[in-house]
C-alpha cells in the first residue's frame, strides 16, 4: 500500500494528460452576441503520449442527462487501456457527436456540453454541422476508400430502375451500423443484396475490408480482394505482396496498431548496440534468498539498472528535438510485458528510490492492472529507460528496438553456465548472462554506454547493495 | 493471484458442505447422522422413539394419505352432489390456460367440485403460443450466441468450429416442448378429477352457463361460482394485415416456419425483445419499430438503457422510435412509418418479414357478458381488486370473477394463476387480496431482465404523493464471482426502497439468470420482509444470488433489524 504514494509523484517530464483532463474549452460565441451561451466541446482526451486517436467504448451518459463535475461521462479505449473519462464542468450533455464504437482523433470534439437547457437546441445544431463535416476532416482513411465508393457511383441509375426501390437507398440494419463505424457514405453505394439492398458485405467492400474468408474461397476472388485491400491501405509497399489463397486477414487491435506505429517511428532514430557478459552467480544466490519475500527477477534487474542509471544520468536522458539533451529528473524503468496479443510497458517509477520489496510489490500490482486493462497513463508511458527480458525462454541474446522518446533499452538474455578462465589461468564454470543495450547515438555515445554497463555489471556481480 | 484464488475457494467449502449435510438429513434421514436425529427428536417429542428409518416412512406416507383424504372429501361433498345444493358444480372456470389451471388445482385442494371449459387446447397462450415455446427458441438462441461468440469462447480457452443450425430442428424443439407441457397440464387436471368440458363457454345468466360448439347440441350447466379466464390474443393495430407468412404475430413466429434475412419487429416490449434475441442469434437482421419515444418502454429507465447497450446496440439491430407502422404488403414487405405525433408519413421500410408484437388484446368475445349486463372496456372485463366482475352500473356481479389477461390487470401467466388462487380462497370463505406489486416479471433475453414492484420513476411519484423518502441501491454483476467465472459480468441489480422503514418498493435485475434471481425480492415483498431483516439471510458462495445479497446489504436503512430474525437454533 505504501507504494501508492509513488503514483502521485508523476514525473514532471510526462507529456500526456490525466484522463480526467477532459478538455472542455468554452467556445467563443462571437457570432451570436446576444446570447451569452456557454457551450463547451467535449474533446477526445489524450490518454497516453502515443495516443493519436481513441475509440468510444460507450457513453455512460446519454443526450439530455445532467452532468456534474467529476462524474464519469464516457468510456474511451486508448491504445493501451479502457478508461472512464469524467467532466470538469457541470452542465447538460446536449449532443453526442461521436457515437459508441466510433473513433475520433485526439482533440476532436466528441460531444457538446450545454450549461442550461436553453442552449441544447443550439448545441444540437452545432453537433449536426460538426458531424456532417467530420468524416472528411477526422478520418483520412475515408479518402482512401473514396475512389472505391465513387467508382461504383456510375451504375446508380440501375438501382433507380429497379421497381422495388424508387430512388431510395435501402440498407440493412447491420450494413448501416458498419457504414457508420467505417465512415462509409451509404448513399454512394450500390446494393448487391436482394431487391438491390445494401448488405454488410457491400459496406465492407467499400471500406476496403476483406470479408472473413469462408471455408472454401474460390481462387479467382482472391486477386480482387487484394486489390480492394491495397486501395484502402495507405502503405505503398504492401501492394506487391502476392495473395496466398486461404490466408486470414486480422486487423490490428488498437494496442497492436500503437506498437506498429511506434516501431516504424523508431526507424528515424540512429541507434547502436553494446553487449556485455555479466556473471550472475551472486545475483542468483541473492534471488534464492529474497524470492520467498516476493521479490522477482524483474524487480532485481530493474533495481540494478536504476542504481546504475543514477551514476550515468546521460543514459537516462532523451533526445526530443535532435538539438538538445533532456535529462530526466526521475528514473522510471519501463518493463516490456507481453499480454494477450499485445505488448505493454508498465513503468516502475523512481525505481532508484524504492527498496527491492516495495518495487516487487509495485510490479505485481502493475502486472495485474495491465492484464485487467486498467493501467493509468502515467503507469505505462512515463518510462525513461526500458528493460526487456527474454531470458526465461532460454534466449541467450537479442536485440531490442529503442522505443521513441527514450534514450536506451536493455535486452537481457538467459543466464547460462559458462567456462571462464580467470586472470591466473584457472578455469571455472560460472553463470553468465548477456545484456545488450540499444541506445540513441545522438545523446548516448559508445563510451557512455560501456561505462554504464560496467557499473551495471558490478552491481549485478556484487548485488548486496540491491537489498539496501 | 494464486493464493487469492485458493483462499476464496477453500473458505466457502466448509459452509457449503455443512449446508448440504443439513438438507440431506432433513429429506433422507440416514442412520449415520444420529446427531441430527437427536435434534429432530427435541422438535417433535412424540417422535422420540422413531428411529431414522421409521421417520422416513411416516413422512413418505403422509403425502399420499393427505391427497387421498382431500379427494375423498371432494367426492363426499361433490361429484353429483356439490356442496351447495342445486348446482351442477361448485366452480366452473372458462378457459384452461395457466390461470384456469392454477385456479382448478387450488379449488380441488379446497374440496370444490370443479369443471373447466376449453374451446381450443388445454394450456392456453402460455403453453401453446407464448412463454413455453418461446423459451425453447430462446434456449437455442442462447446457445447459438455463446457458440458464435468467438471472443467469449476464447476467453474460456475453448475452440469451437462455426456453429450452424437446422431450422426444422429448432422449430421441432419448440413444438415438442409445448405438447409435452400441454399433456402434463391435461394429465394433472384429469388426475385431480377436474371435469374438462370441450367447447365455447357462454354465460347465460347468474350462475348459469352453456358450453359446446354454439349449436343446438350445447349443454347448460349451473355453478355456484364462475371464473372467466379466457386470456388474450395478439393485438394487431389498425391498418396492419396479418397474412401469417411474411406479416406475422408471435403465434406464427413461434412455429419458426421460416427465418427471414431481415425482419421488422413492431413493438419493443417483452415479446419484441425476446424475438429480437432469437432472430439475431439465428443470423437475421432486425429493425425495431416503436410507437413511443424510446425503446423498451415499461422497463425501469436505467435498466432499459443498460439493456439497450447490451441487447440492441452491439447486435444487428436498428430502430425507429416515435412511429407507427402501417400498410404492409408485397414482397419485399413494405412498411409505411407514420410519425406518432403528427400522423404524417415519415419513411418507408422494405423488409423480408414483419412481426407484430404490439401487445395482446383480451379474448372476451362470445362470453355472453351482455346477458348479465357487463360491458367490456377495450375488450377487458372490469373487475375490482378481488377479481369480482363489475357490471355496467358499477355494481359487483355476484359469483362471477375474471382473472388473467381477460381483466388486463397484469398480463402475465403467473399473475393469472395467482389471481385464480386468490378467487378460490374467497369463494371458500377466506378473504384474500392479491398484492400485484409482489408479482415478478421477466424477459428471457441473453442476459435476462427481471423486475418486481415499482420502477424508479413510479416510486418517486408515489413518494412525492405520500410524502416519504426513496433511496436506490445498485450492485453490479462485475463484482460477482460466479458471474465472472461464467465470463458474464455484464449486468446490474437495482433496489428501490424506503430508507425510513426498510420497505422494498421495487427490484430490477439485468444480468445472467436475472429471471431466477428475482424471486428472493418478490418473496420478500409478498411476505412484507424488510431490508434490515433480509440482509442477515445467508447466501451460498459463490452464487449469482450474492448479487441480491450485496444489494440488500448496500441499502442504507435508518432502522435496525426488527427483532431476532428467527428462533436461534443451536448447532
Amino acid at each position: 500500500m505504501a507504494s501508492l504514494s509513488f503514483s502521485s509523484s508523476v514525473s514532471s517530464s510526462t507529456p500526456f494528460l490525466r484522463p480526467s483532463a477532459f478538455f472542455l474549452k468554452p467556445r467563443s460565441i462571437s457570432r451570436l452576441p446576444l446570447v451569452r451561451a456557454k457551450i463547451r466541446e467535449i474533446f477526445m482526451p489524450a490518454l497516453s503520449s502515443t495516443m493519436t486517436e481513441g475509440k468510444i467504448v460507450s457513453w455512460v451518459k446519454s443526450e439530455g442527462d445532467v452532468l456534474s463535475k467529476g462524474e464519469a461521462v464516457v468510456v474511451v479505449e486508448s491504445d493501451k487501456a479502457d478508461m472512464d473519462v469524467e467532466t470538469f464542468y457541470d452542465g447538460i450533455l446536449a449532443a453526442i457527436v461521436v457515437n459508441d464504437g466510433e473513433t475520433a482523433p485526439v482533440g476532436a470534439p466528441i460531444g457538446l456540453l450545454a450549461e442550461t437547457e436553453d442552449e441544447i437546441a443550439e448545441a444540437k445544431a452545432k453537433a449536426a454541422a460538426q458531424s456532417s463535416s467530420a468524416p472528411s476532416a477526422t478520418a483520412p482513411k475515408v479518402e482512401e476508400s473514396a475512389p472505391v465508393a465513387t467508382k461504383v457511383e456510375a451504375p446508380a441509375p440501375a438501382v433507380a430502375a429497379a421497381p422495388a426501390t424508387p430512388g431510395k437507398v435501402v440498407a440493412t440494419p447491420y450494413a448501416k451500423k458498419l457504414a457508420k463505424q467505417r465512415k462509409v457514405d451509404i448513399n454512394k453505394l450500390v446494393g448487391t443484396g436482394q431487391f438491390g439492398r445494401i448488405t454488410p458485405e457491400d459496406v465492407e467492400k467499400a471500406a476496403g475490408i476483406t470479408p472473413a474468408p469462408k471455408a472454401n474461397v474460390v481462387a479467382p476472388a482472391a486477386p480482387a480482394a487484394s486489390a480492394a485491400t491495397s486501395a484502402a491501405s495507405p502503405a505503398k509497399a504492401t501492394t506487391s505482396f502476392p495473395e496466398i489463397p486461404g490466408s486470414n486477414v486480422v486487423p490490428f487491435t488498437t494496442m497492436q496498431a500503437a506498437v506498429s506505429k511506434n516501431m516504424v517511428e523508431s526507424l528515424s532514430v540512429p541507434t547502436f548496440r553494446v553487449g556485455y557478459p555479466i556473471s550472475t552467480d551472486a545475483l542468483d544466490a541473492l534471488y534464492e534468498k529474497v524470492k520467498p519475500k516476493g521479490v522477482t527477477m524483474t524487480a532485481l534487474l530493474a533495481k540494478a539498472a536504476a542504481m546504475a542509471l543514477v551514476q550515468h544520468p546521460v543514459v537516462n536522458a532523451t533526445c526530443k528535438d535532435g538539438k538538445s539533451f533532456t535529462y530526466n529528473s526521475s528514473i522510471n524503468i519501463a518493463v516490456a510485458v507481453a499480454i494477450n496479443g499485445g505488448l505493454i510497458t508498465p513503468v516502475l517509477q523512481d525505481a532508484d528510490k524504492l527498496d527491492l520489496y516495495l518495487l516487487s510489490q509495485k510490479w505485481k500490482e502493475l502486472v495485474e492492472k495491465a492484464r485487467a486493462k486498467q493501467l493509468q497513463p502515467q503507469e505505462y508511458s512515463s518510462g525513461t529507460f526500458t528493460l526487456s527480458n527474454l531470458g526465461m525462454f532460454g534466449v541467450d541474446r537479442f536485440d531490442a528496438i529503442l522505443p521513441p522518446g527514450q534514450g536506451a533499452i536493455m535486452a537481457v538474455g538467459a543466464s547460462k553456465p559458462t567456462v571462464v578462465a580467470d586472470k591466473d589461468g584457472f578455469f571455472s564454470v560460472k553463470n553468465k548472462m548477456l545484456v545488450n543495450v540499444t541506445a540513441d547515438h545522438r545523446v548516448i555515445y559508445g563510451a557512455d554506454l560501456a561505462a554504464f554497463l560496467q557499473t551495471f555489471s558490478k552491481i549485478i556481480e556484487n548485488p548486496e547493495s540491491l537489498t539496501m | 493471484m494464486q493464493s487469492a484464488i485458493s483462499l476464496s475457494l477453500s473458505s466457502p467449502s466448509p459452509i457449503a458442505r455443512s449446508g448440504v449435510a443439513n438438507t440431506g438429513n432433513a429429506c433422507w434421514p440416514m442412520p449415520r447422522s444420529l446427531r441430527f436425529c437427536g435434534l429432530r427428536r427435541e422438535a417433535f417429542d412424540s417422535a422420540a422413539s422413531f428411529d431414522a428409518a421409521s421417520l422416513r416412512f411416516v413422512r413418505l406416507n403422509l403425502q399420499p394419505k393427505h391427497s387421498s383424504l382431500s379427494k375423498v372429501s371432494a367426492v363426499l361433498k361433490g361429484n353429483g352432489a356439490p356442496s351447495s345444493s342445486g348446482f351442477d358444480y361448485d366452480l366452473v372456470i372458462i378457459g384452461a390456460g395457466v390461470g384456469g389451471h392454477g385456479a382448478a388445482l387450488h379449488a380441488v385442494e379446497q374440496g370444490l367440485k370443479t369443471a373447466i371449459i376449453e374451446g381450443d387446447v388445454v394450456g392456453g397462450t402460455c403453453v401453446n403460443r407464448g412463454c413455453v415455446p418461446s423459451k425453447a427458441l430462446l434456449a437455442v438462441s442462447g446457445r447459438m450466441r455463446e457458440l458464435q461468440n468467438e471472443h467469449h469462447m476464447k476467453s474460456f480457452g475453448l475452440q469451437v468450429a462455426a456453429a450452424g443450425y437446422d431450422r426444422q430442428g429448432v422449430a421441432d424443439h419448440a413444438n415438442n416442448l409445448a405438447s409435452k407441457i400441454r399433456s402434463n397440464l391435461t394429465n394433472s387436471l384429469k388426475a385431480l378429477g377436474v371435469d374438462i368440458l370441450t367447447g365455447v363457454g357462454t354465460i347465460l345468466g347468474p350462475q348459469k352457463l352453456k358450453y359446446g360448439k354454439g349449436d343446438s347440441g350445447d349443454k347448460i350447466i349451473t355453478a355456484k361460482d364462475i371464473i372467466i379466464a379466457t386470456g388474450s390474443v395478439p393485438l394487431v393495430p389498425k391498418g396492419i394485415e396479418v397474412d401469417g407468412k411474411t406479416v406475422i404475430t408471435s403465434d406464427h413466429a413461434l412455429k419458426l416456419e421460416f427465418v427471414p434475412d431481415w425482419i421488422a419487429i413492431v413493438g419493443s416490449g417483452y415479446i419484441g425483445l425476446e424475438f429480437s434475441d432469437v432472430y439475431t442469434a439465428l443470423g437475421c437482421e432486425v429493425t425495431f419499430i416503436e410507437a413511443l419515444d424510446q425503446l423498451m418502454p415499461g422497463f425501469d429507465p436505467e435498466i432499459g438503457k443498460l439493456a439497450q447497450r447490451v441487447l440492441i446496440n452491439p447486435r444487428k439491430i436498428d430502430s425507429y422510435t416515435g412511429v407507427f407502422a402501417s400498410k404492409q404488403d408485397g414482397k419485399p414487405v413494405q412498411i409505411e412509418l407514420i410519425d406518432a405525433k403528427t400522423k404524417e408519413p415519415k419513411d418507408t421500410l422494405e423488409v423480408d418479414a414483419a412481426l407484430i408484437a404490439t401487445g395482446r388484446a383480451p379474448f372476451t368475445k362470445g362470453l355472453g357478458l351482455e346477458n348479465i349486463n357487463v360491458q367490456t372496456q377495450r375488450g377487458f372485463v372490469p373487475v375490482d381488486e378481488r377479481m369480482r366482475v363489475i357490471d355496467a352500473n358499477g355494481k359487483l356481479v355476484p359469483h362471477l370473477y375474471c382473472i388473467g389477461d381477460a381483466n388486463g390487470k397484469m398480463m402475465l401467466a403467473h399473475a393469472a394463476s395467482a389471481q385464480g388462487i386468490s378467487v378460490v380462497e374467497q369463494v371458500t370463505g377466506k378473504d384474500h387480496v392479491l398484492n400485484h406489486l409482489s408479482i415478478p416479471a421477466a424477459c428471457f433475453t441473453h442476459p435476462e431482465i427481471s423486475m418486481v414492484g415499482l420502477t424508479e420513476p413510479q416510486a418517486r411519484e408515489k413518494a412525492q404523493k405520500e410524502g416519504f423518502e426513496v433511496s436506490v441501491a445498485k450492485t453490479s454483476f462485475k463484482a460477482n464471482t460466479k458471474a465472472l467465472a461464467e465470463n458474464e459480468g455484464e449486468g446490474m441489480a437495482k433496489l428501490i426502497y424506503r430508507p425510513d422503514n426498510g420497505e422494498i418498493l421495487g427490484v430490477h435485475i439485468f444480468g445472467l439468470h436475472a429471471a431466477d434471481l428475482i424471486h428472493e425480492a418478490s418473496n420478500a415483498i409478498a411476505m412484507g420482509t424488510r431490508i434490515q431483516d433480509i440482509k442477515f439471510a445467508v447466501h451460498a458462495h459463490p452464487t449469482l444470488s450474492e448479487v441480491l445479497d450485496e444489494l440488500f446489504k448496500s441499502a442504507k436503512v435508518k432502522v435496525s433489524a426488527s427483532s431476532a430474525v428467527a428462533e436461534p437454533v443451536p448447532v
